[in-house]
C-alpha cells in the first residue's frame, strides 16, 4: 500500500511515523476506527439492512386476533380512556363510583388509565404491538369512530361475544345501532356521542354572539382570536355544513372547496390556532374569543365560567361517537365485555352521563337521569330531542386512500 | 488497581507478562462496551431503520417496501422548505438571545457571585425540576392577551416596534413568532449558561490582573483575554442550544399559530396524522444533514478544537 510520506521529514521521523501506523495501540486511531466502523457498516451492512426492512401490510395480523382469555383466572380488566370521561366522587377525585359499582358486583378490578389524549397519537402508541400481533396491555379502549373503523378494517379489533352483552344488546339507542363500518355493532359499542358546536367567550367578544362557522371565519371583530379543531372530520364537516354541503355524501371537490375556504381564513390570520382539547383553557382565559368546540366540554366549562356560551349552528352540527372496543390479543376479553355491558344499564349510564355531559347512547336513560337531575334529563345535549336529532350529521366513512389524501390536505391548512 | 496502571520498567514480572498485557489491551474496550451497546441499540439501529423508511413506498394498508424512492427527499424539501427556514431562523434567534442573556449571567456567576455562586447555579437549573411542557404552558399564561405583560408592552409601544419587525401581530404576543422565540430562549437558556460558566470559571483571575497591569482597559481585557478564553464555552453553548431548538416542536405548537410551524411540527403531523412515514423519515434526515453541515462549518470557522 502506498503511503504518503512528506520529503521534509527526517529519516527518523519517517520511521516513527511508519511505526506508529503499524504498531500496537496507535495503529488503531480514533479516526481509523470511525472510518472503518462507519464506512464499512453503512456501505455493506447498511445497504443490506436497509433493503431488508420494510413494514408489512397492516391488515395481516399474525397468529389470529384472539389470545387465550385469562378472564376467569385473573379478575382484572385494563381500560384506557380519555381524560375527564368518567364520573368521579364529589368528595374524592380518585374514586370513580360507576367503576366501583362494577368491581363490587363482579369482583373484577378495573385498572383505569386516562392515557388517550389524541386519536392519532394513541394510534401511534398501540400500532407497533398490534401490527406485530402482540398484546397492547389493554383490554378495552375508547377511541373515536373513524379510528375504530380503521382498527376494525385492519382486523385489529376482536369480535364481541353477544352472550356477555345482554344489556348492551337490548339497550343500545336506535340511532347508534347501525354504522357502515361495523354493521350490527359486532366489534364496537358507543361510549358517548359528541356534538361539535360553536363556543364563545362573551367577555372576549365584547358581548357579541357567535352563531355560525361563517362568522368564525369572516367576522373581523374576531380576527386572530378564533380556534378551529385539529380533528379533520369535525372541522371539515362543520365547514361543509356551513357551505350547504352534506358531510354524509360529499365529493372531493366539496372537500377542496371547504379547505380553500379555511385556507383563506388562515391566510388573513383570522384563525389563531388549530386546537385539540386544549382550547378549553384558551377559551376560558379569553385568548380565544370563539372556537369550534365539543359540547360536553363547554357544558363543563360553563359551570366554572358563565361567560362561556355555545351555539348550535342553524346549518347543523357534526356528531362523532367515541366507541369501546377490545384490541387483539387482549388478555381479559370477557371481563372487558362485562364492563361494556355494565355501562349499558340505564341507572349506571345515567350516572355517567350526568357527569360527562355527552350524548348517552343508552335507550331509557332519560327516566333514570330524571331521578338524578331533572335539568340533565331535559338537556338536549345529553338526551337529544327531535330538533337536535334533525340537525345532527355524520361525517361519511372514508376509503383508506381518501383518508390519507384528506389528512394531508388538512395538515397543510394547519401549517405542518 | 496496579494491573491497570503502567508497570514500572525496573521491576519486570517475567512469569505473567503475556496475559496481563492482553488484559490491559482489552480493558478500554470493556469500558467502552456499555456505551457502544447503548449507541448501537438506541442510535445506530433506529438510524438504519429510519434510513430504510425514508426510501420506502407503500401505504399502511398494503405495507411499505424498500423501493429506493429517493424522490421522497426532493418532494419533502420542495414542499416544506418554508418550515425548514422558519426552524433555522427561530432556533438561530433563540440562540443569539440565549447568548446575550446567558453570557453576562455566566460571567456574574463565575467571577462576581462569591458565596452565592452555588445558589445562583441551582436557580439556573431549578426550572428543570418541572416538565418541559409545563414550563412552556406557563408562558401561555404569562403572555396571555389580557395579561399584564402584553398590557405594559402595549402601553410602552414596544409591540408597535416588534409588529413592524414582523415578530408580533396587532396587540398580542401569543400565536406570533416572538412568542415562539421567547419560549425557545427560555427553555434552552440553561444549556447555554452551564457550558459558558464552566469555561469562564476556569479562567485564572490573575490573568485579569495581569491585563490590568499591562494597562488594558476592562473592555480590552474582556475582548482580548476573557472572551477568547471562553470560546469553547460559547461554541458548545450555542451548539447545545441551536441543535435541540431547531428540532423542537412543542414551543411552536403551543405558543405559535399556523404560520409559525417549524419542521418538527411537520414531522410530527406527517408521522402521526397523515401516516406518511417515508416523508417523515426523509424530513428527519434532511434536518439532521442540514444541522450537521451548519455545525461543521461553524466549528471550522470558530477556530476552536475543544468543546468545553
Amino acid at each position: 500500500m502506498e503511503q504518503y510520506e512528506p520529503d521534509s521529514l527526517s529519516k527518523a521521523q519517517l520511521a516513527a511515523m511508519r511505526r506508529s501506523m503499524r504498531n500496537g495501540r496507535s495503529a488503531l486511531t480514533r479516526r481509523g476506527l470511525l472510518r472503518a466502523g462507519g464506512g464499512g457498516a453503512l456501505t455493506l451492512g447498511g445497504l443490506g439492512a436497509l433493503s431488508g426492512c420494510g413494514i408489512p401490510p397492516a391488515a395481516q395480523s399474525q397468529g389470529g386476533a384472539s389470545a387465550e382469555d385469562f378472564s376467569d383466572k385473573e379478575k382484572r380488566v385494563n381500560f384506557s380512556n380519555w381524560t375527564e370521561y368518567m364520573d368521579v366522587a364529589e368528595d374524592d377525585k380518585n374514586r370513580r363510583p360507576t367503576l366501583e359499582a362494577f368491581t363490587k358486583r363482579t369482583g373484577i378490578k378495573v385498572e383505569y388509565a386516562e392515557d388517550v389524549n389524541d386519536n392519532n397519537e394513541f394510534f401511534g402508541k398501540i400500532k407497533p404491538q398490534l401490527a406485530a400481533g402482540q398484546d397492547t396491555g389493554r383490554d378495552l379502549i375508547c377511541v373515536t369512530d373513524w379510528l375504530a373503523a380503521r382498527l376494525v378494517r385492519f382486523g385489529w379489533a376482536q369480535k364481541l361475544d353477544v352472550a356477555n352483552l345482554p344489556h348492551a344488546y337490548a339497550n343500545l339507542a336506535p340511532q347508534f345501532r347501525d354504522v357502515e363500518w361495523d354493521p350490527g355493532r359486532a366489534y364496537t359499542y358507543p361510549w358517548a356521542g359528541i356534538a361539535v358546536v360553536v363556543a364563545y367567550n362573551t367577555k372576549a367578544t365584547g358581548g357579541r354572539e357567535v352563531t355560525s362557522v361563517s362568522q368564525l371565519l369572516d367576522d373581523p371583530k374576531l380576527k386572530g382570536k378564533v380556534g378551529i379543531l385539529s380533528e379533520m372530520r369535525d372541522t371539515m364537516g362543520m365547514t361543509m355544513l356551513d357551505m350547504g354541503k352534506d358531510p354524509e355524501k360529499f365529493t372531493t371537490d366539496d372537500f377542496d372547496a371547504a379547505a380553500a375556504r379555511l385556507q383563506k381564513a388562515v391566510d388573513k390570520r383570522q384563525i389563531r390556532r388549530f386546537t385539540g382539547n386544549d382550547y378549553t383553557s384558551d377559551l376560558t382565559k379569553g385568548d380565544l374569543a370563539a372556537c369550534l368546540a365539543w359540547a360536553g366540554d363547554v357544558v363543563q366549562l360553563q359551570a366554572d365560567n358563565p361567560d362561556v356560551k355555545f351555539h348550535i349552528p342553524d346549518s347543523g352540527y357534526i356528531t362523532g361517537t367515541d366507541v369501546l372496543l377490545v384490541p387483539n390479543k387482549a388478555r381479559h376479553k370477557e371481563n372487558a365485555e362485562r364492563l361494556i355491558d355494565h355501562y349499558y344499564q340505564p341507572e349506571i349510564a345515567a350516572e355517567l352521563a350526568a357527569w360527562i355531559n355527552y350524548v348517552c347512547p343508552v335507550a331509557g336513560v332519560k327516566e333514570e337521569l330524571a331521578k338524578i337531575s331533572e335539568e340533565a334529563a331535559n338537556d338536549p345535549l345529553i338526551v337529544p330531542d327531535k330538533e337536535m336529532s334533525e340537525k345532527s350529521n355524520n361525517f361519511r366513512a372514508l376509503t383508506p386512500k381518501e383518508e390519507t389524501a384528506y389528512e394531508a390536505k388538512f395538515a397543510k391548512l394547519t401549517g405542518a | 488497581m496496579t494491573t491497570l496502571t503502567e508497570a514500572p520498567p525496573a521491576a519486570p514480572e517475567p512469569e505473567t507478562p503475556a496475559p496481563r498485557r492482553q488484559r490491559r489491551k482489552l480493558t478500554p474496550y470493556w469500558l467502552l462496551l456499555p456505551g457502544i451497546l447503548w449507541l448501537l441499540v438506541f442510535f445506530a439501529l433506529p438510524m438504519v431503520y429510519q434510513a430504510s423508511t425514508s426510501v420506502q413506498t407503500g401505504s399502511l394498508e398494503a405495507g411499505y417496501k424498500v423501493t429506493w424512492h429517493f424522490a421522497t427527499y426532493w418532494n419533502a424539501l420542495a414542499e416544506y422548505w418554508p418550515q425548514f427556514l422558519t426552524s433555522i431562523l427561530y432556533a438561530g434567534l433563540a440562540t443569539i438571545f440565549c447568548l446575550l442573556l446567558g453570557y453576562p449571567l455566566a460571567y456574574l456567576i463565575a467571577f462576581r457571585a462569591g458565596r452565592w455562586r452555588n445558589l445562583v447555579l441551582i436557580l439556573v437549573i431549578a426550572p428543570f425540576f418541572t416538565s418541559f411542557l409545563i414550563r412552556t404552558l406557563a408562558w401561555k399564561t404569562i403572555l396571555a392577551d389580557g395579561g399584564p405583560v402584553v398590557g405594559i408592552l402595549n402601553s410602552l409601544h414596544v409591540l408597535d416596534v416588534t409588529s413592524w419587525l414582523g415578530m408580533t401581530e396587532g396587540d398580542r404576543i401569543l400565536a406570533t413568532p416572538l412568542a415562539v422565540v421567547c419560549g425557545l430562549t427560555y427553555n434552552f437558556l440553561p444549556f447555554m449558561v452551564l457550558p459558558l460558566y464552566t469555561s469562564l470559571e476556569r479562567i485564572d483571575p490573575r490573568l485579569h490582573e495581569a491585563a490590568g497591569d499591562l494597562y488594558a482597559k476592562p473592555a480590552t481585557t474582556f475582548r482580548r483575554v476573557t472572551f477568547p478564553l471562553s470560546m469553547p464555552g460559547v461554541v458548545s453553548g450555542t451548539l447545545l442550544t441551536f441543535i435541540p431548538a431547531s428540532g423542537d416542536y412543542v414551543n411552536a405548537q403551543l405558543l405559535g399559530s399556523t404560520s409559525e410551524k417549524m419542521v418538527g411540527n411537520v414531522i410530527q403531523s406527517q408521522f402521526l396524522t397523515v401516516l406518511d412515514y417515508p416523508t417523515a423519515a426523509a424530513l428527519s434526515f434532511i434536518l439532521m444533514a442540514a444541522i450537521l453541515l451548519m455545525v461543521t462549518f461553524y466549528i471550522r470557522k470558530s477556530g476552536t478544537e475543544d468543546l468545553v
